[in-house]
């Protein structure tokens, strides 16, 4: 899922100064998972926002996802009251509800981190940089790409201490994650091998199915 | 010969070798990189020149290389894939073969996080393995890394580091393996204090037969004060200080004198170190006591070939 935290409150409030009708809107998927903007944060902003500018109307909503067009729908009717909307999405769900009505200002009240999963109750890690071309399957489950701050194809590095990344204590070294669960995947020789150099994606990205293509033609 | 280099054409003859490092200044004083090549030049068989050394911003290395190379002293080219996509680190592999530098050592570079602009963009298009690979095709193939024909020589003598005392330690000399196999004619070592375990890690060197493909220089880095050994052993990753050297380094009257002391020692036990080929000493700030620890090793005057 999409990882994300709110941003400061003063450069909510920065964004906000032009405007006091504002419609906050929450996302009912990932940004609810990872606590950052479900219904109840939205509550919590709102309440906030409201004891700190006297003269602000805050409205709230939330739909069950801010990236697909029929769930944004649902605001369409709504959005003409006020001057902009706050939205509790990632970037994703931002620019969707942006794309939908261009007339409006959309402000991200949230900074999207990336895509990860939550260890343990409050502690989100990053796993997937979604680079367009898994290896997974040769480093034992485990994201080199992402996990190690180098990105190396070739780990560990020669700053790997006692389990860490050379990075941060709090991190551990994806490299000596890998060589442990190779090890006891008896998988080891995909270290002795030399992968090729890395093909990066290019930005943005876009996939086109044609066979998805015809049925829609069709 | 692969690059004619005075490295090379010493390590080819077996002849036990001397490296330091001459980092560049966080400015433009040419003279900086001058005094250091002076100071070095009668004592080594090369400099290595460093890449914006834990991530902080100096004069670029191969500017230093040729500040080096004009006053007729051998550089080592260190390159980091921190720094550089594959364009950039292949156009400057080539600009270097052009103005004359015959040595490179080709790094992944310490984290960006750990120098003056924490916050800069990582590169790390290519990993340094990958990096290896792609100089010795270069050189030995004519080619890019995409398959096309490079115009001209690209004779490289090139060298990767190794890290005996990082993690996993078994893993360690799997990693050399691949180095040497993607192409490393030399290896410089992390700095050595961990004795023991440096002989350990040597023995399976051995066992695989690798000191026989590349020339293994083991580094030194000589410590000029208790607070230097205690940092290093608490704040420099994959650095192993044992308690020894940090409670001699305490009890010395002169710890300077005891830090030549302890690196004398350590040169007098590597010589007998089968498959070590020389050594690279990493004095920074506190070159000008190179000369002094080469002399006192007996490895003066340097040889010529």
């Amino acid at each position: 899922m999409i990882i994300a935290d709110q941003k400061p409150l003063s450069e909510i409030q920065d964004m906000l100064a032009p405007y006091r009708k504002i419609l906050l809107v929450g996302c009912g998927t990932c940004m609810t998972f990872c606590s950052a903007g479900g219904r109840e944060e939205v509550a919590t902003l709102a309440g906030t926002l409201l004891s700190e500018n006297k003269d602000m109307t805050v409205d709230k909503m939330t739909i069950p996802q801010q990236c697909a067009v029929k769930f944004i729908d649902r605001l369409a009717d709504k959005v003409g009251n006020y001057e902009a909307i706050l939205s509790m999405a990632c970037g994703n769900g931002v620019q969707a509800v942006a794309n939908r009505f261009p007339e409006k200002p959309v402000l991200p009240a949230l900074n999207t981190q990336f895509i990860g999963v939550e260890k343990e109750p409050g502690i989100w890690t990053e796993s997937c940089m979604a680079c367009g071309d898994c290896i997974l399957w040769r480093t034992g489950g485990i994201c080199p790409i992402t996990r190690c701050a180098k990105s190396l194809l070739n780990g560990p590095c020669g700053g790997a201490s006692g389990g860490k990344c050379e990075v941060s204590k709090d991190r551990p070294c994806a490299w000596q994650e890998i060589y442990h669960a190779l090890k006891r995947l008896n998988m080891l020789h995909y270290l002795k091998e030399k992968p090729r150099v890395k093909d990066w994606p290019i930005h943005p990205g876009r996939i086109v199915r044609e066979d998805l293509r015809e049925v829609e033609a069709a | 010969m692969k690059s004619g280099s005075n490295l090379e054409r010493l390590l080819e003859s077996g002849q036990f070798s001397v490296t330091a490092e001459a980092g560049p200044p966080k400015g433009t004083s040419s003279k900086v990189v001058q005094r250091k090549g002076e100071l070095l030049k009668l004592c080594c068989d090369a400099l290595n020149v460093t890449d914006n050394q834990t991530a902080i911003v100096r004069m670029s290395s191969l500017s230093g290389c040729v500040l080096l190379k004009e006053m007729g002293v051998e550089p080592v080219l260190q390159m980091v894939v921190r720094d550089r996509n594959r364009l950039a680190l292949q156009s400057d592999i080539l600009g270097a073969a052009a103005l004359g530098i015959r040595n490179v050592l080709c790094l992944s570079g310490d984290h960006q996080k750990f120098g003056n602009h924490p916050t800069a963009k990582g590169v790390y298009d290519i990993d340094s393995i990958q990096f290896i690979q792609m100089v010795k095709n270069m050189r030995d193939e004519h080619k890019f890394l995409n398959g096309e024909d490079i115009s001209g020589d690209v004779p490289f003598f090139i060298g990767a580091a190794a890290n005996p005392f990082a993690d996993p330690f078994e893993f360690r000399v799997i990693r050399l393996a691949k180095k040497v196999a993607a192409g490393a004619d030399f290896i410089q070592t992390q700095g050595v204090f961990d004795m023991p375990k440096f002989i350990e890690w040597m023995k399976m060197v051995r066992d695989r037969g690798l000191d026989e493909k590349t020339h293994i220089l083991a580094g030194l880095i000589p410590i000029k004060s208790v607070g230097m050994a205690r940092y290093m052993r608490n704040n420099v990753s994959g650095l192993s200080v044992p308690k020894e050297i940090v409670d001699r380094m305490a009890d010395a009257r002169e710890p300077k004198e005891e830090g030549v002391k302890i690196c004398l020692e350590s040169i007098e036990q590597l010589k007998e170190v089968d498959g070590i080929h020389g050594i690279h000493i990493m004095a920074v700030a506190w070159e000008d006591i190179v000369s002094r620890i080469v002399e006192e090793a007996g490895l003066m005057p340097r040889p010529v070939v």
